[in-house]
């Protein structure tokens, strides 16, 4: 996994709850894309319009959010399918940080795997920073320090569980860490196989 | 102090409790299918690792394989008709699977179906292992007394390569349901009520264990019809404590411990319940005597509301953000506040996927059906939730039943829930569906989905319109 350390740019508010992955990445494009294409069809429901041209009120179209880094977003967002996608589509178009009520709990976990840095606010934090966002003021979301930046903004603290904020900071390759736990695994299975005899009898 | 069965089964599965209290879990079944296991397999491939474990992984394909009803079920060959892509994935999961040794139940064998309906039915779930699937539907599996969840691509390379998940250890709920259900009253109607009571966001971050007289006294497809939906609750864990209707559940099935080791095992899941004096940390009570037949009206499982009811006004809503919401549902949704949702006039129903496919929910939909017609401008699906329900169905007659209404009697697949195989709902219509989300554009781009129980959706396909069964034996529908 890529590095986080810190990123810096607009911040497109999105406030609404329940955003589910469907809506964050169709299902046409799961089955048909590969990593790295999807940032054209990220929110593509809402981006476009039928006959396929932009919509020009979606916060996505507009200057400068076309070139968001950060999105702000209301509770329970990315709820719904487990597709991993949806976090590469936000990837894919540059969206390095979601700052959410809350968030669905596998989409949380895919976030975690790809380095897109989930942050939980208060509701009324969110709204603060959405009301410099929305001018277009750069904000700057920094790990190390965990503070929320802008110009007109004051600066916003935002925990984070130390596991979490360490493997983002070092870009930690989960599997290569669970493989040193081998011999473990091994010795879990052997007991498991005489307690539970039933899980492995294929 | 008292344990929840959740804290037995989580402790028992961890290999390792790491410094930060996240635990390193052992995955008792990996679950692939077409969409995301092929390209897992491919990932681990390009790191140069092996399956960990290939006899605890097991697959299927059901996302984008066709279910027409003509497709050729001997034939592991590409399907004329179908996108050359989906028949390349299909394909794709077959070579790898073979490759890595990893057993995967297929059409040729009479095998294949949707993941949250075939492993349960060979017995290959069973209580207190710990399943996992890239799909976020796994929680179905909770309702024979597993713990198991939906996980990423990435994750699933991780499961792949060394058998085992990283995971923090969720909060934990109760939901507690009494009271008996009314007639034409089913799991689908007490889980949507439940969403609607609660939200659908009420579980984020939970594993929920669903109980009380209520649960059971549910049979197992039920019980998977309510565990399948904990996801909408936004829980990515449902489960239910293993007891008699479980073990009878299992008692031969193909892949279910036999003889002595069937002994041993039950004496073993029978520990795995909550002790009386275990805590959760939330808890909620419902009475199921207040549920009626229920329909979702907007683009959250949590808009839901009893079939006999009006559609919901947002002006009546305090919250600005739930109005805000429900203006864009209702938008989205064409449909007038303050009018009757049963008068609501619609194009499709489909009856199936991995919420309402199995046996039980076809005879429900049947017993609605039998011998009236569906309106003449509905078109209507019945997708059986695998090829062994599909057989047992036909056993019993219920395919003629559903042919002579004027149904489709479709193949086992994903179909119209997942929309990506070609079986979607076209932009504008609006379909009556047993499947579990109503997101927007979740069954094509402009579709209109209501969620239903089988027996509704039956009823709304004979009636044209929104229905449950006892609106259609009020209005004298034919028979």
């Amino acid at each position: 996994m890529k590095a986080f350390t810190d990123c810096e740019g607009p911040a497109a508010p999105l406030l609404r709850d329940n955003i589910d992955t469907d809506v964050i990445v169709r299902i046409e494009r799961v089955a048909q894309c590969k990593r790295g294409e999807f940032g054209p069809w990220a929110f593509e429901i809402l981006r476009y319009r039928p006959d396929g041209s932009e919509d020009p009120d979606f916060i996505l179209n507009q200057t400068p959010f076309r070139d968001a880094r950060v999105l702000l977003a209301g509770s329970n967002f990315g709820c719904g399918s487990s597709r991993e996608m949806a976090v590469w589509a936000l990837d894919d178009f540059g969206i390095r940080c979601v700052i959410a009520e809350s968030f669905g709990d596998i989409f949380l976990g895919n976030c975690l795997q790809n380095c897109v840095l989930p942050i939980v606010l208060e509701r009324k934090l969110i709204d603060r920073i959405a009301a410099v966002a929305v001018t277009g003021a750069r904000v700057r979301v920094d790990l190390r320090t965990q503070s929320i930046e802008a110009v007109g903004l004051a600066s916003v603290a935002f925990d984070m569980a130390p596991s979490i904020r360490d493997a983002f900071l070092v870009g930690l390759d989960e599997i290569a860490l669970t493989l040193r736990s081998g011999a473990e695994i091994e010795r879990f299975q052997r007991d498991d196989r005489q307690l539970r005899p039933w899980i492995y009898r294929l | 102090m008292g344990r929840t069965a959740f804290d037995k089964i989580w402790t028992m599965h961890e290999v390792a409790r790491l410094p930060d209290g996240t635990s390193l879990l052992h995955v008792d079944r990996h679950l692939l299918h077409e969409l995301t296991g092929l390209e897992a397999l491919k990932q681990l491939e390009k790191r140069d690792l092996p399956v960990h474990s290939p006899g605890l992984s097991f697959a299927t394909v059901d996302h984008v394989i066709s279910t027409r009803p003509a497709r050729d079920e001997a034939s592991l060959g590409a399907r004329p008709g179908d996108a050359p892509w989906s028949s390349d994935m299909v394909e794709g999961m077959r070579a790898k699977s073979r490759e890595h040794a990893i057993q995967l139940f297929d059409t040729a064998d009479g095998r294949q179906g949707i993941v949250h309906v075939v492993f349960p039915e060979l017995g290959l779930s069973l209580p207190g292992a710990l399943i996992v699937c890239s799909d976020s539907h796994t929680c179905t599996h909770g309702a024979i007394g597993a713990v198991a969840w939906g996980i990423g691509s990435s994750e699933a390379v991780h499961v792949l390569a060394t058998q085992t998940i990283r995971q923090r250890r969720p909060k934990t709920m109760r939901v507690t349901v009494d009271g008996q259900l009314g007639d034409d009253v089913s799991a689908k109607d007490l889980v949507l009520y439940l969403i609607g009571r609660i939200g659908a966001s009420a579980g984020t971050g939970y594993a929920v264990e669903f109980g009380g007289r209520t649960i059971r006294a549910l049979d197992m497809d039920s019980r998977m019809t309510v565990c399948n939906m904990a996801i909408e609750l936004g829980a990515k864990i449902g489960f239910i404590a293993p007891d008699d209707v479980t073990f009878d559940y299992l008692r031969g099935r193909p892949y279910a411990p036999t003889g002595a080791q069937f002994d041993a095992a039950v004496s073993h899941w029978m520990k795995l319940t909550s002790d009386d004096d275990a805590t959760f940390d939330r808890e909620y009570q419902i009475d199921a005597t207040a549920v009626r037949p229920q329909i979702t009206w907007g683009t959250s499982p949590e808009q839901v509301i009893a079939t006999d009811e009006r559609i919901p006004d947002p002006r009546e809503e305090a919250d600005p953000k739930r109005r805000q919401a429900m203006e864009a549902a209702l938008k989205y949704m064409d449909l007038q506040p303050g009018s009757a949702v049963a008068e609501t006039r619609i194009d499709r129903v489909f009856i199936g996927s991995c919420t309402n496919s199995r046996l039980s929910d076809l005879q429900a939909a049947a017993k609605a059906v039998r011998g009236r017609k569906v309106a003449s401008h509905v078109r209507a699906w019945i997708v059986p939730g695998s090829l062994t329900v599909k057989r047992a169905a036909e056993e019993a007659g219920l395919d003629a039943i559903f042919l002579a209404a004027g149904f489709d009697w479709r193949t086992p697949g994903c179909s119209m829930c997942v929309a990506v195989n070609g079986d979607t709902v076209a932009p504008g219509e609006r379909c009556v569906s047993t499947s579990n989300r109503n997101f927007v554009g979740r069954q094509g781009p402009g579709a209109r989905t209501h969620l239903a129980s089988p027996a509704v959706a039956a009823a709304s396909a004979i009636a044209g319109h929104i229905a449950d069964p006892q609106m259609l034996a009020q209005a004298g529908a034919p028979l």
